[in-house]
């Protein structure tokens, strides 16, 4: 790659222009996380200073993994992570099918379709939390009439399709966005030459546009993945807060109770760290895509 | 192979733009036809419409001995190559080619077979196992072709398929795409605004106007006598010059005007009919002063200023201008080479 060089007069302009980015970067992120990277390394001392923080190398780690509620948290986010992301993904495909095919109401879908974006994570949980709360929600009486008991203050199962839901509900924008735009890159005569190659719509679907959405789709995929990841926590904390029972405890959501609430530094630490590890494995994996843009 | 049969077509599109009104047309079994005409006259909406892309506002169209109005694209047994050749970009070229024949349920050793048979034809054998993308220009438009003649249709449709590639290939593919098609003798409709391209081509010559036909006929009927004033000046290069008969009648620089058609009021006079010394016989003569010289290779354009004329004229003269520029000339015009035209109708007088 060519890259433009630019001369300046004064040795220090440069430093002085970059500094305020390596400030932030330092102070929110190398500073918290290089502490978080320390801290796992160490056993709690007591609060009132009796015992002094122990050094334990990786015993956080090893602890971490013969917890059983750590690897119940691990299985709680594979499930709530792939049930948000394919959610998320098949609903705003759907959507963005439907709208693509519009003409002149298109734009008008398009911006209602995008509003939910524009919500705090915080919002949609309580919003969510009013459908679905088992004595005054809307949802729960309606279930009823078809004789569901829904209570996803009791129920594991109900509680992890709460939090999906409202989950998935805030990402159906962003990723129904990327998908229209991906469909509207796709030039018509493509689908008219399957049309005339004798493809009906569904097999046209299916072996003209996915194929041609595929880096779109990979792109939103590893975007989904960090999101119901990372991104998550004040959905779950508005809605079950991780219950019942650990049903809906996630990692991000873990390393917080375990930190603030239950004040064990040195596995929330650790427990960060992991997750620090699987989002730069994420990042990369998407770098890599980015640089070769077209798969097909 | 089939014929089609199109009766007063019509065109409305959403928006109330008409983009063909009334067109009337009888294709024979294995015959080239070509449209030609400017930019938005409605060349690829009749296109699209015989495909079944386009809905049919009005009219009936047969192709065979079925009305396919309400039929969907892929019932009707045609195949199309489109100006961007609309490849699958995501599949290999024998993907490409064996596409339409998979949908069509084909037996998998019957598509191996005819995907390489039309690839041998094609020359574009090598390159089966390629991507769109790694062919050239000219390699991706022998694949559009092989998609469209791999599935053996009842006719092509091709809309400006050589319109971008350059000067050079076009004539070869020109050739190569008519040879195909005599040899296969498949039905076929050609648009282009190409006139060369339309006359070297087709059997029958389409010459569409604003949504309409203005002339339908072998390329040397539509040449030698163009039905109406638009087609003259439409078809030919340079266009045909045309000059006033009462401004003739006035200079006074006819022999004979009264041999022309009784009603003529506007003259055509091709470029190459325009000479510089008298022919024997009837004859007109018209006297002006060289405004441009335009040498073009194996010939020149000579642009005339008429006197007391308003527009220039243009004479075509083989190998470079005898004459310099701002020099006086005289030319001069057979009767029998002219055109005569009825100015308000446009029609040609006969
Ligand atoms: N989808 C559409 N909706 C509305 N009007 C259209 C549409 N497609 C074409 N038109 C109009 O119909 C007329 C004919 O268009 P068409 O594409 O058939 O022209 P064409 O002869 O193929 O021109 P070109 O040589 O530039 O390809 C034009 O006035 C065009 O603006
Ligand atoms: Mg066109």
């Amino acid at each position: 790659m060519q890259t433009k060089r630019t001369t300046f007069s004064n040795a220090w302009l440069p430093y002085a222009l970059l500094a305020p980015q390596v400030i932030v970067t330092l102070v929110f992120f190398i500073w918290p996380a290089s502490q978080a990277l320390w801290q796992s390394l160490f056993r709690q001392g007591d609060a009132f200073g009796i015992r002094p923080p122990s050094f334990v190398g990786l015993e956080n780690f090893a602890a971490l993994f013969r917890d059983s509620h750590y690897i119940d948290s691990l299985q709680v986010t594979l499930v709530f992570s792939v049930g948000t992301t394919v959610l998320a993904m098949s609903v705003s495909l759907l959507f963005a099918v439907m709208v693509n095919r519009m003409i002149r109401s298109r734009d008008t879908y398009t911006t209602f379709l995008v509003w939910p974006y524009a919500i705090a994570p915080a919002i949609a949980g309580v919003l969510w939390w009013f459908i679905f709360n088992p004595s005054i929600g809307i949802l729960p009486y309606v279930l009823e009439g078809v004789g569901y008991d829904w209570n996803h203050r009791s129920s594991n199962t109900d509680a992890m399709i709460l939090v999906i839901l409202a989950a998935a509900w805030k990402q159906i924008s962003y990723n129904f966005l990327f998908f229209l735009a991906g469909l509207q890159s796709i030039p018509q005569s493509l689908i008219e030459a399957a049309a005339i190659d004798g493809a009906s719509r569904s097999k046209r679907f299916w072996t003209i546009i996915l194929p041609l959405l595929s880096p779109v789709t990979f792109f939103l995929l590893v975007v989904n993945i960090v999101y119901a990841m990372f991104d998550t926590f004040g959905v779950i904390h508005a809605t079950t807060e991780g219950g019942p029972a650990q049903a809906t405890n996630i990692l991000v959501y873990k390393v917080y109770r375990d930190g603030f609430v239950n004040l064990n530094m040195g596995s929330s630490a650790a427990q960060s760290v992991i997750l620090m590890a699987i989002v730069i494995v994420l990042t990369v994996i998407q770098f890599r895509y980015i640089e070769r843009r077209v798969n097909y | 192979m089939a014929s089609i049969q199109m009766d007063d077509l019509h065109k409305v599109y959403a928006g109330g733009v008409k983009a063909v009104t009334g067109i009337s047309l009888d294709i024979a079994d294995g015959e080239m036809i070509v449209l030609v005409g400017p930019s938005g006259c409605g060349k690829s909406t009749l296109l699209r419409m015989v495909a079944g892309l386009e809905t049919i506002s009005g009219g009936t169209l047969r192709i065979g001995d079925r009305v396919v109005n309400n039929l969907e694209p892929a019932e009707r047994d045609i195949a199309m190559v489109f100006q961007n050749y609309a490849l699958y970009p995501h599949m290999t070229v024998f993907n490409n080619l064996a596409y339409g024949l998979k949908n069509r349920k084909m037996p998998k050793d019957a598509i191996d077979r005819r995907v390489r048979e039309a690839a041998k034809m094609l020359e574009i054998g090598d390159y089966l196992d390629r991507k769109p993308r790694n062919l050239s220009g000219g390699q991706r438009q022998r694949v559009a072709m092989g998609r469209a003649l791999v599935r053996e249709p009842s006719a092509f449709l091709f809309d400006e398929p050589l319109s971008n590639l350059d000067a050079k290939l076009r004539v070869q593919m020109r050739v190569e795409i008519r040879q195909l098609q005599k040899r296969l003798k498949t039905t076929s409709l050609y648009v282009t605004h190409d006139q060369l391209e339309a006359l070297t081509m087709a059997d029958r010559l389409v010459v569409m106007n604003a949504g309409r036909v203005e002339q339908v006929g072998t390329p040397m009927e539509v040449f030698d006598r163009p039905a109406t004033v638009f087609v003259a000046g439409f078809i030919g290069s340079p266009a045909m010059n045309m000059i006033d008969a009462a401004y003739l009648r006035e200079t006074g620089s006819a022999d004979d005007l009264d041999g022309l058609p009784h009603g003529t009021d506007l003259i055509g006079v091709r470029p190459d009919d325009l000479l510089m010394t008298p022919p024997d016989g009837p004859h007109l003569r018209l006297a002006g002063r060289v405004a441009l010289l335009e040498p073009a290779g194996a010939e020149s354009h000579i642009y005339v200023a008429l006197d007391d004329g308003d527009q220039p004229i243009t004479v075509r003269v083989q190998g470079l201008p005898m004459v310099e520029d701002g020099a006086r000339v005289n030319l001069y015009a057979a009767l029998a080479a002219l055109h005569p035209f009825d100015r308000v109708s446009g029609v040609r007088v006969t």
